[in-house]
């Protein structure tokens, strides 16, 4: 273990605060596990990414300000969802271009890890443990992978439990559908997306889709409500915290 | 019906057509291997193609103007007329008065998706003349009635069932299973056409500055034919298809052909430097070339959508997008489909009436990470949302919303606020939203993370 990191800031995405905690107490627990001391600090709301992606830059700067504060001290800040360690990493540079926050945004983005790439960063995936006799799908989320570059992690987190089988679709990764607001103003486009997305990994026979990213599993997991699919979607944290017995 | 209604009514359509989306999902697939195999066998590193490409194409767009002067200069020594359209208007009336000089009747064609972009057809056909399609995906559509599905592959959308009875209706053949029946009727069809069309029309893969040249990449050779038989052989061509010299073809042919159609190179490849010379014993006898400006001045003059005129129109972020895949290329009603056309279209057309295009993306990243000259798509498409809104072009409804938005999540307690009123509201309002939208939006749990860690922390 790094111990000049063994204080982690949770940064608890808009989504999982507000309608999935239980994914970030699920991190909270694998972070604890692993012997991390983890802070929450209630002030955080929300990145600005749905302002942001709407074209709405004042109103995604005014949430994202406000972000920029909360985390201004921490030396680490780790977060169960790629996309908005994206729209940090990434966006809040276009976003405080020219601003007086620039150097804050910038040093921000260099210290959020999204999990998995934590895990990677921290060395581990080998310490991870367990057995759990699964068919697992894992949908790869366009962010992780294309924003940040976050390549094989959760799947080598996955293989490490004992009795779990991979099924990975071929020409991966593709989207969910989920896309923000784009699933609000295009909810049929969206909504097929997903279908398919579903269908791809239900004709593999999996017994659980697993995903790093907590907007694609609301979208697959409201999409599969809708369509009588019963398979369980579930955040690599949960899935984690399962099939490591942790509690 | 605006643009916007009739888009989001045809995206509905196409969402629930799953035949559709089979169709699609296969021709996509297919093409997806061979391009993926194509890439590893032919590029010793396709990463540095593509920064090479770029690099390239950049060098273009920094010196634009003097490379079209250039190109100019040197194809018009050789006997080529050169004419500079502005507008689609331009182009259409320096291309009739072309055909009006050479009293010109029947028009042939090759595929160009510029000559879309100018309604062509359309207005060969209302000054009483007749036009061909030569490119059978092309031809496909033009008898069908309909507009290219996709920039490479117009009539990828049409099984060889549907097309076979097109035949049979338009062309009388008879009805057949064999591909290669329904070609060799095309063939037939078209034989005559280049025989005795008076203008052949083509558009051009790439404008060769240094030496003066258009190159035509295909795969029937009947681009080759489109402007070798006619007497007249005219060009319509975006002013952003140049290439500083013939040296730049070697890395584009096979980069074009590899990101369009997986191949190494394509089946034909033209380089024309003028109409025919004394001595020659073929090829027309007049060359013109029209290049069409159409707003790409505009996105020249604009720092951040510059980068957007090195697309050399090979299709592959049509199919790597999830989006387009699941729509299809007819449901955007504009000549140029998926995400390089939902990036330019609203600064080539007016924002207003197409803005709604750099919405219809979920922001993958897709398109991005297959582009050969490395346009960064998504981020292109991020900006036209913010330009959308700072033009007011977005809706009243999202503005507002995302206005209080802002204000719920500008604070914690406001949130909190705000959350247990929604919460409290939810379970009413849910049945007064819209389906599409209602099924979108989950159960919302009485207790947020926030609320919970508190007392899980003290226990």
């Amino acid at each position: 273990m790094n111990t000049a990191h063994s204080k982690i800031a949770l940064f608890i995405p808009c989504l999982v605060d507000q309608i999935y905690p239980e994914i970030g107490f699920a991190m909270a627990s694998l972070l604890k596990h692993f012997g991390y001391e983890v802070n929450y600090d209630s002030r955080q709301t929300c990145c600005g990414q749905p302002a942001f992606n709407a074209g709405h830059r004042s109103e995604a700067g005014k949430v994202a300000r406000t972000f920029l504060r909360v985390f201004k001290e921490p030396d680490i800040v780790v977060g169960p969802s790629g996309s908005c360690t994206a729209m940090i990493r990434n966006y809040y540079p276009v976003l405080f271009k020219d601003d007086h926050d620039c150097d804050a945004a910038l040093a921000l983005g260099s210290k959020v890890l999204e999990f998995s790439e934590f895990c990677q960063r921290e060395n581990l995936i080998e310490r991870i443990e367990g057995k759990f006799k699964a068919l697992v799908g894992f949908h790869n989320s366009c962010h992780s992978y294309r924003e940040l570059g976050i390549g094989q992690a959760p799947v080598e987190m996955l293989k490490r439990i004992e009795g779990l089988e991979l099924r990975q679709p071929a020409g991966e990764p593709v989207c969910c559908g989920f896309g923000g607001l784009f699933s609000a103003k295009y909810s049929a486009i969206a909504a097929a997306m997903a279908n398919t997305r579903l269908l791809t990994f239900t004709e593999l026979g999996v017994e659980y889709i697993v995903s790093n990213d907590p907007g694609c599993i609301m979208h697959m997991r409201q999409e599969a409500i809708d369509r009588g699919i019963g398979t369980p979607i579930l955040h690599l944290t949960e899935f984690l915290v399962k099939a490591m017995n942790i509690t | 019906m605006s643009n916007y209604s009739s888009f989001i009514r045809r995206s509905e359509e196409k969402a629930e057509d799953r035949g559709h989306l089979l169709k699609i999902l296969k021709a996509v697939s297919t093409h997806d291997s061979k391009v993926e195999a194509m890439k590893v066998s032919q590029f010793r590193d396709w990463a540095s193609a593509r920064v090479q490409a770029e690099g390239i194409k950049n060098h273009v767009l920094e010196n634009l103007p003097e490379l079209l002067e250039q190109f100019e200069e040197k194809i018009s020594a050789r006997g080529a007329e050169v004419f500079w359209a502005r507008t689609t208007g331009e182009a259409q009336t320096h291309f009739l008065d072309i055909c009006r000089q050479h009293n010109a009747h029947k028009v042939i064609k090759s595929k160009s998706m510029t000559t879309e972009e100018i309604l062509l057809n359309e207005t060969i056909e209302s000054a009483g003349m007749k036009v061909w399609e030569s490119d059978l995906g092309e031809m496909i559509v033009q008898l069908a009635g309909e507009k290219p599905y996709h920039i490479v592959t117009p009539a990828m959308h049409k099984s060889t069932a549907e097309i076979s009875e097109l035949f049979h209706e338009k062309l009388g053949t008879p009805m057949t299973d064999s591909a290669e029946e329904l070609t060799m009727a095309a063939r037939s069809y078209l034989r005559d056409a280049y025989i005795t069309a008076d203008i052949g029309v083509t558009g051009a893969n790439f404008l060769i500055a240094g030496e003066g040249a258009i190159i035509l990449t295909e795969n029937e050779g009947n681009a080759r034919l489109t402007m070798s038989c006619p007497p007249v052989h005219v060009v319509i061509a975006g002013i952003e298809k140049l290439l500083p010299s013939l040296e730049a073809l070697p890395l584009f042919l096979p980069l074009l052909a590899t990101s369009g159609t997986g191949q190494q190179i394509t089946c034909y490849n033209s380089i024309i430097r003028g109409p025919r010379q004394a001595g020659e014993p073929d090829g027309p006898e007049k060359l013109y070339i029209i290049l069409l400006d159409n707003g790409r001045s505009d996105l020249y003059s604009s720092r951040r959508f510059r980068e957007s005129l090195r697309c050399i129109r090979c299709g592959a972020c049509l199919n790597a997008c999830p989006v387009y895949r699941t729509i299809g290329g007819h449901t955007y009603q504009t000549t140029y489909q998926g995400p390089i056309g939902s990036v330019i279209t609203p600064h080539l057309k007016p924002m207003k009436e197409w803005q709604h295009l750099s919405f219809a993306s979920s922001l993958c990243a897709a398109c991005t990470s297959v582009c050969p000259v490395k346009i960064d798509l998504h981020t292109l498409l991020l900006e036209n949302r913010s330009e959308a809104y700072s033009d007011h072009a977005t809706g009243f409804l999202w503005r507002v919303g995302l206005k209080f938005w802002a204000y719920m999540f500008g604070s914690r307690s406001r949130l909190n606020f705000f959350r247990t009123i929604g919460w409290i509201k939810l379970p009413f309002i849910r049945p007064f939203i819209p389906r599409g939208l209602r099924k979108r939006i989950p159960v919302i749990p009485s207790k947020s993370f926030s609320n919970l860690w508190s007392s899980h922390e003290r226990s």
